[in-house]
C-alpha cells in the first residue's frame, strides 16, 4: 500500500513541475480562465491509460455503486436526509480552513457556527438546525479549489481507480487532507484518539460516495444513454465543474466564454 | 364565396404587414416549459410525447447553430456536401437525445427566476427545476440567441453551471481527434447513435 502511495506521490510531484504548461497539441481541452480573453488548456496526458481506468471504474460502478445506490434510495427519506446532512456537516472540517486560505472570512465564520450548532443541537449533524437560525448552507471548499484560487493551473487531467476524475492540482490538494488538513482524518486515522476507529473514516467516505451516486442516478443514466464518448463527456463535466467551483460563482455570464458562440450566425 | 376569400386575404395581408413584437426570452422559456409540462404529464403514449416534444424543439431551439458550435474548429474544414450531411445527422441526433432526456420526467416544475442580457445577441434566463422525491433542486440557465428579437432561440442549457453544448462540443472533438482528425468518424458515430 505504501509503495503504491509513493508511486502516486512521485508521479504527482513530477507532473507538478509542469503545472503551468499551456498545451496546444491534440488531446487537449479548451477551458476559460477567469479572464475571458485568456484561454488555458487542460491536457489529458495519459488518455489511453485513463480510458482503461475509467472502464474499470464503470465496471465497479455497475456491479457495486449503482446497485447499492439504488438500494439506498429505498431507505425512508428522513434517513437519507439525515445521512446527507451528517456528511455535509463533516465536510465543514475541510471547508472552514479552505475558506480562510481563500480569504473568505465571513464564510469561514458562518461554516464554523453551522458546524458547532449542527454537531451539538443537530445531533452529529443529522439535523440542519443552523438553517433554522438563518445560517444557510454554503458551497463546499477543498484544497484543490484553494490552489486554483491562488492561480495554480490544473496540470494534467487523469483518472484514479475508484476515486475517478482529477487533475494534478486537485490530487495535490487532496494530499493535504492526509498531511493534517482534514480534522476528521486526524481524529480517526492519523491520531489514536480512542474515540474513533480507522474504519469510521473509510465508512464515511464510502457512504458519501453512495449518497452522491444515489442523488445522481437519473442524471448518470441519461448521460450514459446519450453519450457517444462517455469518457470525453465526463472529462468535460469534471473540468467545467471544478472551474465553476474555483470561481465561486453561480453567474453563467462569468464562467462561460462567448467568443465561440459569436461566430455562429444563423439568423 | 368571393367575400369570404377577400376577407381572408385582407386578414392575411394585415398579419404579414403588422410589425412583429419582440419576444421576451423569459417569456419564451415560460411558454415552452409549460407546453412541455402538459405533454409530459399527459397519459399519451411515449411515441406521441416524443413527437410533440420534438416539435417544440424544432420551433424554439437553434439546432443548426448548436450543431455548428459543437463542431468547434472543424466547422471551418467542412465542404458544402459535408455541411449538408452534418446538419441532417446532427438534427436527428439532437432530437433523439433531447426527447430521450426529457421523457423520463413525468411533470417537471421549472420556474423562471431572472434574466440577464449579455449583449444584443444573447440573454441568459435563470430558472430552477423544483425538488422532487428523486431529485434535488437544480439550477438551469438557458442561453437565448436574440439576434432576431421577434424569434429568440435556445442555444444552450447550463445545468448547475455545466454547459450541455460545451460538453457536446468536447465529446465531438474527442471522437474526431481519436480518429486522426477524420470527420467521417463523427458522422459514423452519429449514424450509430441515431439507429440505436
Amino acid at each position: 500500500m505504501n509503495k503504491i502511495l509513493t508511486i502516486i506521490i512521485i508521479s504527482v510531484i513530477s507532473q507538478a513541475l509542469n503545472l503551468n504548461v499551456y498545451a496546444g497539441s491534440d488531446g487537449t481541452l479548451d477551458l476559460n480562465n477567469k479572464r475571458k480573453d485568456q484561454s488555458t488548456e487542460v491536457k489529458d496526458c495519459f488518455e489511453t491509460v485513463n480510458r482503461g481506468i475509467f472502464a474499470f471504474n464503470q465496471g465497479l460502478d455497475k456491479i457495486f455503486f449503482k446497485p447499492v445506490a439504488k438500494g439506498y434510495r429505498y431507505l425512508p427519506k428522513p434517513i437519507r436526509s439525515g445521512t446527507s446532512n451528517a456528511l455535509s456537516n463533516l465536510s465543514n472540517v475541510v471547508t472552514v480552513p479552505n475558506n480562510i486560505l481563500q480569504g473568505q472570512f465571513k464564510e469561514a465564520g458562518i461554516n464554523t457556527l453551522r458546524f458547532s450548532i449542527n454537531t451539538t443541537l443537530g445531533i452529529a449533524g443529522i439535523f440542519d438546525v443552523a438553517s433554522y437560525y438563518g445560517l444557510n448552507k454554503l458551497d463546499k471548499e477543498d484544497y484543490g479549489q484553494t490552489l486554483g484560487t491562488w492561480g495554480v493551473k490544473e496540470g494534467c487531467y487523469f483518472v484514479l481507480p475508484v476515486l475517478g476524475p482529477t487533475t494534478v492540482r486537485d490530487t495535490i490538494g487532496s494530499l493535504a487532507n492526509f498531511g493534517g488538513g482534514n480534522a476528521w482524518y486526524n481524529v480517526t486515522i492519523a491520531n489514536d484518539t480512542k474515540y474513533f476507529e480507522n474504519s469510521d473514516y473509510y465508512y464515511s467516505r464510502l457512504t458519501a460516495g453512495i449518497d452522491f451516486r444515489a442523488k445522481n442516478l437519473e442524471a448518470f443514466n441519461s448521460l450514459e444513454n446519450n453519450s457517444m464518448d462517455l469518457y470525453a463527456s465526463v472529462r468535460s463535466l469534471y473540468l467545467q465543474d471544478r472551474k465553476r467551483k474555483i470561481l465561486n460563482s453561480d453567474e453563467t455570464t462569468e464562467t462561460m466564454n462567448d467568443d465561440d458562440w459569436e461566430e455562429i450566425d444563423t439568423q | 364565396m368571393f367575400k369570404t376569400k377577400f376577407t381572408a386575404l385582407i386578414l392575411l395581408i394585415s398579419v404579414l404587414v403588422l410589425p412583429l413584437e419582440a419576444k421576451e426570452p423569459s417569456k419564451l422559456i415560460t411558454e415552452i416549459v409549460n407546453e412541455a409540462s402538459i405533454i409530459l404529464s399527459s397519459s399519451d403514449p411515449v411515441e406521441s410525447k416524443i413527437i410533440r416534444l420534438n416539435d417544440i424543439a424544432e420551433r424554439s431551439v437553434d439546432i443548426n447553430g448548436i450543431g455548428m458550435y459543437t463542431l468547434g474548429k472543424y466547422r471551418k474544414s467542412l465542404n458544402e456536401n459535408q455541411k449538408i450531411k452534418y446538419r441532417k445527422l446532427f438534427k436527428s441526433y439532437f432530437l433523439k437525445s433531447f426527447s430521450s432526456r426529457l421523457v423520463d420526467y413525468s411533470d417537471p416544475k421549472i420556474n423562471v427566476v431572472s434574466e440577464k442580457k449579455i449583449n444584443e445577441n444573447y440573454t441568459i434566463v435563470n430558472t430552477v427545476l423544483e425538488e422532487t422525491s428523486k431529485n434535488p433542486k437544480i439550477k438551469i440557465d438557458w442561453r437565448i440567441y436574440t439576434k432576431n428579437p421577434e424569434r429568440p432561440l435556445i442555444r444552450d442549457l447550463i445545468v448547475e453551471g455545466l454547459s450541455l453544448a460545451r460538453t457536446q462540443k468536447e465529446e465531438f472533438k474527442s471522437i474526431i481527434q481519436n480518429n486522426n482528425g477524420d470527420i467521417k468518424y463523427l458522422f459514423k458515430s452519429l449514424e450509430e447513435f441515431i439507429i440505436k
